[in-house]
Order: structure tokens, then C-alpha cells, then sequence
């Protein structure tokens, strides 16, 4: 019996946290290669908060109130933005159609890029948001609330938004994403503005943050097997 | 008798020509009866006058949308576990009218709330969650249009749907939720009288009628798919041959 006759070992099966471990590094290293293309992202924010106060005056009372409302907006608006480049880049040169093929679950490796794209477009969001909430006036209790509801609230954004980049990748119709997308992120809007809401008003911000903990919580379970369907079913 | 035999669209195509018109009649009945009785029979109410007549078009608009929405749903469920053709045509066929009593139940409702509230649109939890309502069937169809092919077209679509209709409890409940906190001066719905006999009559029959609509109109609207989409099988040209011949 030698070597050669002996039957070739099975590779060990790849654990599914190997597959996120690894889409986290790949695509966090292909988002900062593009850090150029993060900053314009993170502007469109800046961008659309600073453009309210010019559309409705400088009031701070009324400035107040929308502060809330306005910044989740801005934020769903460029989370929005962002999605396209989370599969297009890897759906037009073939590597999505090899991530189905490899031995990693594809959900896994999903939930990878997902967090990968959290990290580069969500997280400096959330960086921005208390400087962003001092120009329309909010105090200290608001702005660590404004900041928690957003870190809880963008993953969401991500995952959802996931799903519907996943069903429109090659589709020409670049809109659609909105239409899509928009409806379903209605709840994180409310219970993320609402958490702000809450603590300016005086009342405690717990119940808000804490639907806002279960519906991430919930689409970090249902969101990567709905987008890895939606990416099969893209690529079939 | 084998009921799978009807999930091909070859056998289910005449037998949903022989069920339409019998739907569509049933549906006419009931809305002479319901339409007499709303707007005839039904007495004039003290505190909203004419105006609430609107409501047995309104009530029947709104529990149709939601529930075609499910039906839609369940056919997409259907489509995906089973890989059914027949499935993913009956949601095609249903999301038209879905859509439409959506925007009816909204149309109406303004209209009702200018003379009893005073405004055309109050952000009510139940006009803003049908109004988001709109916008899944409207973003559910155009995903539809935006793929050319079909197959693709009936797997991600039954996905989005999918996803839409377990987001629907959520959005209703946040958005009822977002109401109760920034209540302003609406009036509720829910604290009006109790309704006369005649005017629940009236209400269940036009829903009955809404009901046997949708149903003889997506029959119809499912037949005209299975002719699109199967253009190529030889059963079709058949039956067009036979349609020609019976003229």
C-alpha cells in the first residue's frame, strides 16, 4: 500500500464563521481601497442634514423638533445610496456566481459582506450623527440616544437593504431599489426617531431601543438567507 | 378527482373561463344589493349626515387590500416551495387589484375624512400603514416589470413579497405606535356608535361583492397570462383555433 493508493483525506467542511470571517476581511480591504468613494457616501449625509435648516429656517425650536426625524431620514436616504456597490461590483465580474459555487454557505458569506458594508458606509454614520445633532440643537441625553438608536438601527438598515440589492442586481431600472426598500425600513425610521423623540419629551428611551435590538436581531437572522435567495435567484 | 391536475395552466386555463363569469355575476348581485341598501335603504346618519355613505365602499376597499395582499403572499409561498407556474401567475394576476382597492380605500377615505374631519389626509395609523400598503404592491409589481425573465421575474418577486408580508404586522404595529405618541386632533374611528343593523348588511354585502370581483377579475386576468406566457406550447394555438372557430 503506498501513498499514492491511499484515498485523498476530505478536506475539513468549512465552518460557516470561517465564510463571514472571511467576506469581512476581503470586502472591508476592497472598501478601503475605494476610501475616496466612503467619504462622498458619508457627505451625502452631512449633506442632506445641512439642507433642511436651509429649506425651513433657522428656528432652533422648530430646529429641535425636526432634529430627530431629519438626521434617521438622512440616514436612510444614504444607506440607500450605498447599497448598490454591496453585490454590483461582484455580480458583474463573476465572483457572486463563485461565492454559490464554493464550499462556504452562501448566507454566511452574505452575512460577511453585509458587515463588511456596515462597517465601511454604517458605522461612520453613527460617528457623524452627534455633531450632526449639535447643529440642530440637541443636548447630551439626545445625542447618546440619537447615536445608540442609529448603531442599532443601520445594521438593520444593511440587512434589509441587502435583500433588495440582491433582487434587482443587473436589473437597469436603478429606482427600483428605492421603491423596494424605502417601505420596509419604515419601523427603524419610527422606533430609531422615536427613541430621540422619547428622551426629549422626558420619558425613557428603553422601549424604542429595545424594538430597535429585536428587529436587528431578527434581520440578522432572516435578512442573509432572504438575500442569499435573492442572489441565487439573480444568478440562475 | 385529482385537484393537482389543475396547477398546470394548460387544464386550468378553461376551467378558469367556465368560474370568471359566475364570480363576476355573483359579484354584480351583491352590489346591486349592497349599493341599494347603502345608498337607498341605509338611513342618514345623525351625526355624519350623507357624507358617511362613502364607508360601504371604503370598509370593503380596505379589508380587500390587506387580504389580497396575504392571498398574493401565499401563492408566492406556493410558487417557491413547489416551483408551481400556475402559482406565481395567480400573484401576477392578483397585485393589479390588490393595488387598486388600495388606492380606492385611500380615495375614499380622504374623501369621507374632508367632510368629518375637516382634512383631506390626517396621519392616521391605519391611512399611513395603507398608504406603505401601496407602495409594497406598487414595488412588488415593478420589480415584475423590471425583469424580463419570467421565471427570474416569478422567484424574486415571490421573495420580495415574502419579505413584504412579514414586514406588514411590523409597519402596521410601529406605525400605530409612532400615532398614539404624536396624537394630534383626529378623530378616532373606533369610538363611533355603534353601526344599525341595515348599515352592517349593507357593509358585508358590498365586502361580499369586493370579494367575488376580485376573485372573477383575477381569473381573468390569470387567463390572459397563461396565454402570454405559454404563446409557445401547442395547447394554446388549439384553443385559439377553437376561439376562432366558435365565431
Amino acid at each position: 500500500m503506498t501513498a499514492a493508493q491511499a484515498a485523498p483525506r476530505p478536506l475539513p467542511a468549512p465552518g460557516a464563521w470561517r465564510g463571514v470571517a472571511w467576506a469581512v476581511r476581503r470586502d472591508l480591504r476592497l472598501a478601503l481601497r475605494s476610501k475616496a468613494e466612503l467619504g462622498v457616501q458619508l457627505l451625502f449625509y452631512v449633506i442632506v442634514v445641512a439642507l433642511v435648516p436651509l429649506g425651513v429656517g433657522p428656528d432652533a425650536v422648530l430646529l429641535r423638533a425636526l432634529g430627530p426625524g431629519v438626521l434617521w431620514v438622512a440616514a436612510l436616504l444614504a444607506s440607500l445610496l450605498a447599497l448598490p456597490r454591496l453585490f454590483a461590483m461582484d455580480f458583474a465580474d463573476g465572483t457572486l456566481e463563485q461565492m454559490t459555487l464554493s464550499p462556504y454557505p452562501l448566507p454566511a458569506l452574505i452575512s460577511g459582506k453585509i458587515a463588511a458594508h456596515w462597517l465601511a458606509t454604517g458605522l461612520p454614520l453613527v460617528a457623524a450623527s452627534p455633531l450632526l445633532g449639535l447643529q440642530f440643537g440637541l443636548g447630551g441625553d439626545e445625542l447618546v440616544v440619537l447615536a445608540l438608536g442609529l448603531l442599532l438601527g443601520t445594521p438593520t438598515l444593511s440587512l434589509i437593504g441587502a435583500v433588495g440589492a440582491a433582487l434587482t442586481l443587473g436589473l437597469r431600472n436603478g429606482a427600483l431599489l428605492a421603491l423596494l426598500v424605502l417601505p420596509l425600513y419604515v419601523p427603524v425610521l419610527i422606533f430609531g426617531a422615536g427613541a430621540v423623540d422619547a428622551v426629549r419629551t422626558g420619558l425613557s428611551a428603553g422601549a424604542e431601543l429595545s424594538l430597535l435590538g429585536a428587529g436587528f436581531l431578527a434581520a440578522l437572522v432572516g435578512a442573509p438567507l432572504a438575500a442569499a435567495a435573492a442572489a441565487r435567484i439573480a444568478i440562475d | 378527482m385529482n385537484w393537482f391536475r389543475f396547477a398546470s395552466p394548460a387544464s386550468f386555463y378553461p376551467l378558469a373561463g367556465r368560474m370568471a363569469p359566475w364570480f363576476g355575476g355573483a359579484a354584480a348581485v351583491f352590489a346591486a344589493a349592497g349599493l341599494y341598501i347603502g345608498l337607498v335603504a341605509a338611513p342618514t346618519d345623525a351625526t355624519q349626515g350623507e357624507a358617511y355613505r362613502i364607508i360601504f365602499v371604503h370598509v370593503a376597499a380596505a379589508w380587500m387590500s390587506m387580504f389580497i395582499y396575504l392571498v398574493l403572499a401565499f401563492w408566492c409561498a406556493v410558487s417557491l416551495m413547489f416551483n408551481a407556474r400556475l402559482a406565481a401567475m395567480m400573484a401576477q394576476a392578483l397585485a393589479p387589484t390588490g393595488a387598486l382597492f388600495t388606492a380606492l380605500a385611500l380615495v375614499t377615505g380622504a374623501l369621507w375624512g374632508k367632510p368629518t374631519w375637516g382634512t383631506y389626509w390626517a396621519w392616521d395609523a391605519r391611512m399611513t400603514s395603507e398608504l406603505i400598503l401601496l407602495f409594497l404592491y406598487f414595488g412588488y409589481m415593478a420589480l415584475r416589470q423590471a425583469i424580463d425573465e419570467p421565471r427570474r421575474a416569478d422567484r424574486a418577486s415571490a421573495v420580495l413579497a415574502l419579505v413584504g408580508a412579514i414586514n406588514v404586522p411590523i409597519i402596521h404595529f410601529s406605525v400605530k405606535w409612532w400615532n398614539t405618541l404624536h396624537q394630534g386632533a383626529s378623530v378616532s374611528l373606533t369610538s363611533a356608535p355603534t353601526m344599525a343593523a341595515v348599515m352592517l348588511t349593507g357593509m358585508l354585502l358590498m365586502a361580499l361583492a369586493a370579494w367575488f370581483y376580485s376573485i372573477a377579475i383575477t381569473l381573468t386576468r390569470v387567463r390572459a397570462i397563461i396565454l402570454e406566457r405559454e404563446r409557445h406550447a401547442g395547447w394554446v394555438g388549439e384553443a385559439a383555433l377553437a376561439a376562432r372557430g366558435t365565431r
